[in-house]
């Protein structure tokens, strides 16, 4: 390509950018256009979801077996159990929670309006996950090594939290939050700079470092940070002036760490679309052939990304540790770190709709757990869901076909990267 | 001439890493000194063992003074880097970098089992055992990469294989039909991946990413729904070591080599054919050419798109070969997330070999030594974390990929997809 078409190229993807944010239409259809995709997305995942549960479903095939009005009934019962398990695991039991209204007791109504503050819990990490992706896809850098930063920004907040002692909560609170930003960020840093002095593409680093994470907690666990009177690799209980204030009594989890979350998605929204930053970082994202004729210092904003975005990733890790589990485990993550990409692709890497879909995977995740007891359906359909969820988001022209969508100029797929190893 | 010019190119080594080698080489041989031979009692003795497991015929154990060895071995980093430092090996560089590794690792060995012994023909046998998954995902990795596909799938076309493989073997009690299913559900997500990142041309790390996904849950989804209630679905018979007549009756190389189960033997098979095929046949070429610069390849009338499913799909196989591995060649049944990374740790390899597949299956071997060491090393008695042991491959890989020990190669247009024109 010539340098000529090449500058030419460069600012029509500008243009796009830019009006991409104004829009053209109302709001209100320009909201609509947008969630589209992403709600016949999570609608089919949801149906797939439902005939993978029935196709694995002995109950069924025996139904089927004596006659297909039964095995109908079946398939359709099992499914109706399976995601009103789903349902009141995610929000809590409708029924329940009027006889716990009318009971007047605290206790009781605390425990049956749980589900759905466990859900609001249990969006909190992806919250903070899928803001770090979308923050590197924004800055054009895939920052597959979230799960790593994760650890990472768990081990310094777990250490933050109980290494120092005296300190008041308004002081120790934000000291080991930043603890845990610091390390996630520390771990998004090396891959971000190495991509910029050597070339090595950020996707193989950061699998690398994840390992490397793994490995060092294990090591950490068994040895340095092990809490001395336990045989289990845990880390000791942090200091009390660390825990995340939780909201309600017994045993209502919801804490301070969603509050966070959310001011932390206004701040990464206010970086990306309001400061002159925000907009550098977006160009390097969209083009960075452009950002450089622009004059801009593109390996500069390359790291500065892989580094907020490890920073963010860090706090998904911290605010298990600080509000939850108020120590460090092996393998406290049930995979966020590799969730948040999917999570950052459903929200469109935009902070608002990064929020969105993590509360709709933390309610799914939470639901799942109900659904596993009660309907037999083992928590790991999340996953598969997920998947599918994904691939719809990923390659939309997939939806577009089986809704028989009018197909957009590009049928393309969202792309990221560009190769790896050389630049 | 060009192609002269363009190795002379290619060996080229500039002066700054002239140096920073020879430094690596003398630091290399002072810590051996100092770390190794120093604390070593004058009058230990070091005692390899030179009989691997699972065969009859044994041979003596070679047994030397340690200290004398380790001097030694000090003073050969010692001479190999004030040669570098002085004149430098120009390209035999690397060759040297090698020699010096093993020097290394070998003075490690020696002083770990000073005073006592270590059976190095067990810890090779062990690392080439673990190296069959990571050489095999690693070639699973070249076959796409070559094409231009980026496949980071490799994990979950392994899990997803290790667990049909084991309910084929399982429910038909034929280990062969249950490999042929390993196999094929492997090409089956190669071919899913090809198809999201051909036909729709979806980003190659998300759908790598997704197939991940998707098969870690599927997998422990039908595990703890099917598997664990019915468990003789999950009870497949091994594949046995077969000795190779002759060949596994010459001493130590022999026993360690070719006395071992058909994975091994097959991964042996792939590295040779895939390399001539890559290397030295039209086929190869083309596919080459496809993920080196697929408009040229276009012009010339190569069915690039054609070319790429062939590479995913042969890929996927091959993963799906690997992931027969953990099932039938090692452990018999399936469990959840029994990969446990080690498809990436394949996707290192194949970075660390330098996309060639004898580079990968040193790689592999030395990534599989890592791994048996780490496990030898609280039996030893030595006060190193193995956790340590284990994070060396991945920074070893770091290192590779930051050009610091040579530069790695991949093909120039791989990641990014192809779109004909007109």
């Amino acid at each position: 390509m010539t340098e000529e078409k090449k500058v030419q190229k460069a600012s029509e993807i500008l243009v796009d950018e830019l009006t991409k944010e104004r829009g053209n239409g109302s709001w209100l259809q320009r909201l609509g256009q947008s969630l589209l995709i992403p709600l016949l997305a999570v609608l089919t995942g949801l149906i797939l979801g439902a005939v993978f549960i029935v196709i694995t479903s002995e109950d069924v095939y025996a139904a089927f077996g004596r006659s297909f009005a039964q095995g109908m009934g079946e398939a359709l019962g099992i499914v109706w159990d399976s995601y009103s398990a789903l349902f009141t695991g995610a929000f809590g039991d409708p029924a329940r929670i009027s006889a716990a209204l009318q009971s007047g007791d605290g206790e009781t109504i605390r425990r049956a309006i749980n589900p759905f503050f466990e859900s609001l819990v249990a969006s909190t990490p992806y919250i903070f996950g899928g803001l770090a992706l979308a923050l590197g896809f924004r800055a054009g850098v895939f920052n597959i090594g979230a799960e790593g930063q994760v650890f990472v920004g768990a081990i310094f907040a777990a250490f933050a939290g109980y290494a120092i002692t005296g300190l008041p909560a308004i002081i120790h609170i934000p000291l080991a939050l930043a603890a845990g930003a610091l390390g996630g960020a520390l771990w998004g840093f090396i891959p971000g700079w190495l991509k910029a002095a050597t070339g090595g593409h950020e996707v193989i680093n950061t699998i690398m470092m994840n390992y490397v994470a793994f490995r060092l907690s294990e090591w950490l666990l068994s040895g340095p940070m092990k809490r001395p009177d336990s045989f289990n690799p845990v880390s000791p209980t942090i200091e009390e002036s660390a825990m995340l204030p939780r909201f309600f009594g017994y045993p209502i989890r919801f804490h301070l760490g969603f509050f966070i979350a959310l001011a932390v998605a206004w701040f990464v929204y206010w970086l990306l679309f309001k400061t002159t930053w925000g907009f550098n970082l977006r160009t390097v994202g969209a083009n960075p052939n452009a950002a450089k004729y622009a004059g801009i210092k593109v390996t500069r904003y390359m790291v500065l990304g892989m580094t907020i975005s490890g920073a963010l990733a860090g706090l998904a890790g911290t605010n298990e540790v600080l509000g939850l589990n108020y120590n460090l485990a092996l393998a406290f993550s049930s995979g966020y770190g590799f969730d948040s990409i999917a999570l950052a692709l459903l929200g469109n890497n935009h902070p608002v709709g990064v929020v969105f879909a993590a509360l709709l995977f933390g309610t799914l995740r939470n639901g799942s757990t109900r659904m596993q007891v009660s309907a037999g359906i083992p928590i790991d359909i999340i996953s598969i869901l997920q998947a599918v969820i994904l691939i719809f988001i990923a390659a939309p022209a997939i939806i577009r076909a089986l809704y028989r969508l009018k197909e957009e100029k590009d049928t393309g797929g969202v792309q990221m990267i560009s190769g790896w190893g050389g630049n | 001439m060009a192609t002269t010019a363009l190795r002379r190119e290619l060996e080229y080594i500039s002066p700054t890493r002239r140096r920073v080698m020879g430094i690596v080489f003398v630091a290399a041989g002072v810590f051996i000194w100092l770390l190794f031979a120093r604390p070593v009692g004058a009058t230990d003795f070091t005692t390899f063992g030179l009989t691997p497991g699972g065969t009859e015929m044994t041979i003596g154990d070679l047994m030397f003074p340690s200290k004398m060895t380790l001097n030694a071995a000090a003073f050969l980093c010692l001479a190999l880097g004030g040669y570098q430092l002085a004149r430098g090996f120009g390209k035999r560089t690397n060759l040297i970098l090698g020699i010096v590794a093993l020097v290394f690792l070998f003075g490690f060995l020696a002083w770990a089992a000073a005073g006592g012994s270590v059976n190095i023909a067990g810890l090779l046998s062990s690392s080439l055992v673990k190296a069959v998954p990571l050489t095999l995902g690693a070639l699973s990795g070249i076959l796409a990469e070559r094409s231009g596909i980026v496949n980071i799938a490799i994990e979950g076309q392994m899990l997803a294989a290790a667990m049909v493989g084991s309910i084929l073997g399982s429910v038909t009690g034929n280990g062969w039909i249950g490999l042929l299913g390993a196999i094929i559900t492997g090409g089956l997500l190669g071919l899913l991946l090809g198809w999201l990142s051909i036909r729709y041309r979806t980003d190659q790390i998300v759908v790598g990413t997704v197939i991940n996904i998707f098969a870690t849950g599927l997998t422990s989804y039908i595990s703890s729904k099917f598997l664990q209630t019915y468990q003789e679905l999950n009870f497949t018979s091994i594949f046995p070591r077969v000795p190779i007549p002759l060949l596994s009756d010459i001493p130590f190389f022999g026993t360690l080599l070719f006395n071992q189960n058909i994975f091994v033997y097959m991964m042996y098979i792939l590295l040779i054919v895939l390399n001539i095929a890559l290397f030295s046949t039209k086929w190869g070429l083309r596919l080459r050419s496809v993920g080196e610069h697929p408009r040229a390849a276009d012009t010339l009338g190569i069915n690039v798109y054609r070319t790429q499913y062939m590479g995913v799909i042969l890929s996927g196989m091959v993963a799906g070969l690997a992931g027969g591995y953990f099932t039938l060649g090692s452990v018999g049944r399936f469990d959840e997330v029994m990969t446990a990374g080690r498809g990436f740790i394949a996707l290192a390899a194949m970075i660390f070999g330098n996309w060639m597949p004898f580079g990968t299956f040193g790689a592999g071997l030395i990534f599989g030594f890592a791994d048996s060491l780490a496990a030898k090393l609280s039996i030893l008695g030595v006060n190193i974390p193995s956790e340590f042991m284990l994070m060396a491959p991945y920074i070893a890989t770091m290192i590779v990929l930051a050009g610091v020990v040579g530069n790695v190669q991949p093909p120039a247009e791989e990641g990014k997809p192809y779109i004909k024109e007109g």
